[in-house]
């Protein structure tokens, strides 16, 4: 049956040992990009023309950035998909993607306020990017408030579900701001159907950049799922076994 | 897919569809409001308010950076390519300020049409280069495009 690994990743337990092999996997792949990634850019690419060093804040900025976004789609859709399919997993998923993408977003608005205050004059200004930007993070926060704000943990899961669904309508308007209206913030640099408009030299270490945030976006949630599936099946013989095992 | 399953699945493209339109109509009911400042061709037609705070941002039109010999008061001119609104500001300008920059201003235009700044912004681009190919490239051929496309002699 073809959606017998579907059903499986359902299962906490199924899910538990089988991502005890993924991790080792996806800790180192996430060190050695990291590592190479930020060596690469802040010790090796070139200083930019006119912000001289201080534009190296993008190899932090635009992958946490890219990640806030994406673990939105990430929480939402588990949230989705726990609404349909009752899936236990999903719900425990949606719980452990809303901190992440907080911290995520939190880093992108921190290392933006950062470089805004040598670049742009100031460190805040309410333009369409930044403000819809902050927004995404009270939405996680709010996921975070709804998942602990119901004694039943059904209802938790269902009202924070529907929040994570309808918040989704805000990651086009932080994707498309800079070009729907006049903002502060600059347009994309990273552009998917033309030309980029940054030297390779600087673009090579940024997408490395990315691409280990999101191996390490997925080692976090991983690890954060197996966390909380733990603390949700404390009471299951499959844990005790394990506790008493190690 | 099993009947209550699919209209699980229905429930949430309506919370999706519906959210999407409630804030759509939000955000386009707003969309003038949301823009962070007005170009100066809206200053000079008149649609920007007159004495009152707003934002103009447009790019600092080369050859008009006039500074004063005594103190710290500046004045430049900023165009979108159609209009200019010239700018007084006394303080200190953002590094990355430059002529045929983008820059953003907040203050006030007074009746005989300059705007009086209290604060000036440098607008970055997207745009990144190292030194050596920003001077191959002279005077920035595929560099700070937003501002180099604009007719400056209109």
């Amino acid at each position: 049956m073809a959606w017998t690994w579907f059903h499986q990743l359902g299962s906490p337990r199924w899910f538990y040992e089988k991502s005890t092999a993924w991790l080792p996997w996806l800790i180192s792949i996430a060190l050695i990009l990291l590592a190479v990634g930020s060596i690469w850019g802040l010790g090796f690419a070139p200083a930019d023309a006119k912000q001289g060093n201080s534009y190296r804040i993008i190899y932090i900025h635009v992958p946490a950035a890219f990640l806030a976004l994406a673990g939105y789609y990430i929480m939402a859709i588990s949230g989705a998909i726990g609404m349909i399919w009752r899936m236990k997993v999903s719900f425990v998923v949606l719980r452990a993607a809303a901190p992440i993408g907080a911290i995520l977003t939190f880093v992108s608005l921190f290392t933006g306020a950062v470089w805004g205050k040598p670049t742009w004059g100031t460190w805040w200004v309410w333009d369409a990017r930044i403000t819809s930007m902050l927004i995404l993070f009270f939405l996680y926060l709010g996921v975070m408030a709804l998942q602990n704000a119901f004694e039943s943990e059904d209802a938790a899961n269902k009202a924070s579900a529907i929040l994570a669904l309808v918040g989704t309508v805000n990651i086009p308007i932080i994707y498309k701001s800079v070009d729907w209206w006049y903002t502060l913030h600059q347009p994309a640099t990273i552009k998917f159907t033309e030309a980029s408009t940054i030297d390779p030299s600087m673009k090579y270490p940024l997408l490395i950049m990315v691409i280990g945030f999101y191996v390490l976006y997925a080692t976090a949630l991983i690890l954060k799922t197996r966390t909380e599936i733990l603390q949700k099946e404390r009471k299951a013989k499959w844990v005790k076994d394990l506790a008493l095992a190690s | 897919m099993h009947a209550v399953r699919k209209q699980r699945l229905y429930l949430v493209l309506f919370i999706v569809a519906f959210a999407s339109i409630a804030i759509g109509l939000i955000v386009f009911a707003l969309r003038e409001n949301i823009n962070l400042f007005y170009p100066p061709s809206k200053i000079v037609s008149g649609e920007a308010p007159v004495n009152k705070h707003i934002r103009a941002g447009g790019c600092v039109l080369p050859g008009s950076v006039v500074r004063s010999d005594a103190g710290l008061e500046v004045e430049f001119a900023i165009t979108d390519g159609n209009s200019q609104v010239k700018v007084l500001y006394s303080g200190i300008l953002p590094d990355l300020f430059a002529e045929g920059e983008a820059a953003v201003v907040s203050g006030e235009v007074t009746k005989d049409g300059i705007f009086k700044a209290s604060q000036v912004l440098a607008k970055h681009d997207e745009n990144y280069t190292p030194p050596e190919v920003a001077d191959m490239a002279g005077d920035g051929v595929d560099h700070q495009k937003t501002c180099e496309v604009i007719p400056y002699d209109s």
